[in-house]
């Protein structure tokens, strides 16, 4: 039913994919954001060059224009009106062609001496900056200006011709301006590149997924070797895909052995069954037939709740039903529970339970999973031999031993006894599905603790670890 | 007893439904949910066995969250599917009396709707229990066979106490494993077989008449007159 509904949909989200707007795309995006931060940053680094350069040139001619004036006033506080004009005409002949601008009126506005040709229309303050047109010697040019009034109603006028100034200003305001362009273009270029760039480095990520998307669990995302954070994202996408490659493993080999462990109590019931009714020659005989398949059945419904509880356990479902209990009382009733079992079958069952055994986690859990592994025990145990039992709290650990004398499990075997269906070659000729210790090591990896098997010289030692 | 079974699975609830009957019980089915709702709420039942899955539109937790809702005590044995412990928790949540999941052995299934309609009659507190000549004081927790004292251990009075409590029904050993040992999973060895052969040893063996009887493919029963 998946595969059809993937297979359904996929069409249309491709052909969504091929429409999309422009701005959808992540490569764009970056690009324009790259493009905008370029811009935005040249565009102040202009304009504070600009506004610098024309405002220092701004602030020296105004300061020219004060001290011209004021060392201009010293000769008329001096000298009087003709000290004053004698001065401007002095520095009017030293420096012809130069741009400093001078106008001295009578109170009557006639015309005492300076160069320019009349008062400049729009000037009509004295001590405040000007900026206007002039013209000198009939030729017209843009001047700073600023008035100052005499004692006697004359007014002296000092200036500066800006016209070059202005032409710089135009000049710089026309390169910042082409520069701009510039910026737009490289911006626009910088955004195309940075977008293939990030095209090409999610291409092999993407290649990959959708390959194992398809079913192809092979692929791995290839490094470029570089060490850069895409090396570092390819390494974790392997990682994770190593971890699903274990997992589904994992699952076949279980799916595997649930074929294969449930095949046989199913066939044998069936044969039964099958048996019975062709050779049955009493009532009774097809009734003794019927039941003895009916407990195989129950075997394979037990096994498939014990397969459902791991399932459940492992998924961490039941972390919502942990209490706090004190485990001693819990202990004390399955000794109470297996000291008469192992007592019928000529055990010896010493148990030691330390108390308090203060714990967070799920009662019915941890009772189950140590009856699993004391009845392990009472079923390997040679009659006569000891089973020890004890429970002891080790700093905040909670350590539970089991520990007999029957056939052990060996090295090799003892890292794979906690797969589900795992049965050592010593275990085969007994009943049981191969799941009780897979479900204590289940039950202590959801309390955060572990399940150590050791030799116990000889014999068996089981010990969960559960911290407080 | 009445007894109403809603379960939609035609083969189950006709096994359910003949193998009460042969127990003398009267049986309604209802196969269903909303005529389940209608017949449990309509009529008096001693007992209703309830599917989890049910078709109709009412589920059984529904059903018995409505029943329940209408202060309908009527003692409720769940029979489903559903295993894992939430599913469990979620039916005596909602007002189940107790959770059986499929696939069941039907003497359990009998076991346990008969022992829930007792339980229900006798809910007034007593200090006394007897069968025939055994009586024990739930006080003094002291136990007597015909006038004579019988030593038990605190475990062994418990179940005794439970058996007793359950005299002249069957209990099955998943029944006393829950009731006396608070266990919800089936020990793969005999334990409980071990611990009744004991109290049987302690209140049976020196006495003529066998009180505690062992009942074949289903559990043990205490009663006083033979099975």
């Amino acid at each position: 039913m998946d595969a059809a509904r993937i297979s359904e949909k996929n069409p249309a989200r491709r052909e969504k994919k091929r429409a999309k707007p422009l701005i959808r795309s992540a490569g764009i995006r970056l690009a324009l954001v790259y493009a905008t931060v370029f811009g935005v940053s040249a565009f102040a680094l202009a304009f504070s060059l600009w506004y610098s350069t024309v405002g220092l040139l701004q602030r020296q001619v105004e300061i020219a224009i004060r001290n011209d004036a004021t060392a201009l006033a010293d000769h008329f506080t001096v000298g009087g009106l003709p000290s004053l004009a004698i001065a401007i005409q002095n520095r009017l002949s030293d420096n012809p062609d130069g741009d400093a601008i001078y106008l001295l009126m009578d109170s009557r506005g006639g015309r005492i001496i300076g160069n320019l040709d009349h008062w400049p229309a729009g000037l009509n303050q004295t001590e405040a900056w000007y900026e206007l047109p002039v013209s000198r010697q009939g030729a017209g040019s843009i001047a700073l200006l600023r008035a100052f009034a005499l004692p006697d109603g004359d007014q002296l006028l000092v200036g500066r011709d800006v016209r070059a100034r202005t032409q710089l200003r135009r000049v710089l305001q026309e390169g910042l301006l082409s520069a701009m362009g510039i910026m737009c273009v490289l911006g626009l270029v910088g955004a195309i590149v940075i977008r293939t760039l990030f095209r090409r480095m999610i291409q092999d990520i993407a290649a990959t997924t959708r390959a194992i998307s398809r079913g192809d669990l092979t692929r791995r995302v290839p490094k470029t070797g570089d060490g850069d954070e895409f090396d570092e994202l390819a390494e974790i996408i392997n990682d994770m895909l190593d971890r699903i490659t274990r997992l589904m493993d994992g699952v076949r080999e279980v799916s595997n052995s649930i074929a294969h462990d449930l095949r046989t109590p199913i066939t044998r019931a069936r044969t039964r069954l099958e048996d019975a009714a062709l050779h049955a020659a009493t009532p009774d005989e097809l009734k003794s037939a019927i039941e003895r398949a009916t407990d195989d059945l129950d075997g394979v419904v037990a096994v498939f709740q014990a397969l459902l509880r791991i399932a459940e356990i492992e998924a961490g479902a039941r972390r919502a039903a942990f209490a706090q209990i004190d485990l001693a009382p819990l202990l004390d009733d399955i000794d109470d529970l297996y000291h008469a079992v192992a007592e019928e079958r000529g055990l010896f069952l010493r148990t030691t339970i330390a108390r308090p055994l203060q714990f967070m986690g799920d009662r019915e859990l941890i009772q189950q999973a140590v009856t699993n592994l004391l009845e392990n025990a009472l079923k390997f145990s040679p009659p006569g031999s000891v089973i020890v039992f004890r429970a002891v709290l080790a700093g905040n650990i909670i350590e539970i031993t089991v520990a007999d004398h029957g056939p052990g499990i060996s090295e090799d075997d003892r890292l794979r006894a906690t797969e589900r269906f795992f049965r050592a070659e010593s275990a085969r000729s007994t009943t049981g599905s191969g799941l009780g210790l897979a479900l204590v090591s289940a039950v202590a990896q959801l309390h955060n603790g572990t399940l150590t098997l050791s030799d116990n010289h000889p014999g068996l030692r089981t010990l969960i670890a559960l911290p407080q | 007893m009445r007894i109403l079974v809603v379960e939609d699975d035609k083969d189950v609830a006709g096994f359910v439904v003949k193998g009460l009957r042969e127990a003398g019980h009267t049986v309604e089915h209802a196969d269903n949910g909303r005529d389940g709702l209608f017949l449990a709420a309509s009529e008096n039942f001693d007992a209703i066995i309830l599917d989890r899955m049910l078709p109709g539109g009412i589920d059984g937790l529904r059903l018995l969250e409505t029943l329940r809702a209408q202060d309908n005590a009527t003692p409720v044995v769940f029979l489903s599917a559903l295993s894992q412990v939430d599913d469990r928790v979620k039916g005596l949540k909602a007002g189940g009396d107790d959770y059986l999941t499929k696939p069941f052995a039907f003497a359990e299934l009998l076991a346990r709707v008969e022992a829930l309609t007792r339980r229900g009659k006798t809910d007034g507190p007593t200090t006394r229990l007897a069968v025939g000549d055994l009586e024990i004081d739930l006080l003094s927790r002291g136990v007597k066979r015909a006038g004579q004292k019988i030593d038990l251990q605190p475990r062994e009075f418990r179940l005794l106490e439970y058996l007793m409590r359950h005299a002249g029904q069957v209990v099955t050993r998943t029944m006393l494993l829950e009731g006396v040992w608070d266990y919800h999973f089936d020990p793969q060895t005999n334990v409980i077989d071990v611990h009744v052969s004991r109290l049987r040893q302690k209140i049976d063996k020196p006495f003529e008449l066998p009180l505690l009887h062992t009942v074949r493919n289903a559990g043990y029963m205490l009663r006083a007159e033979d099975v």
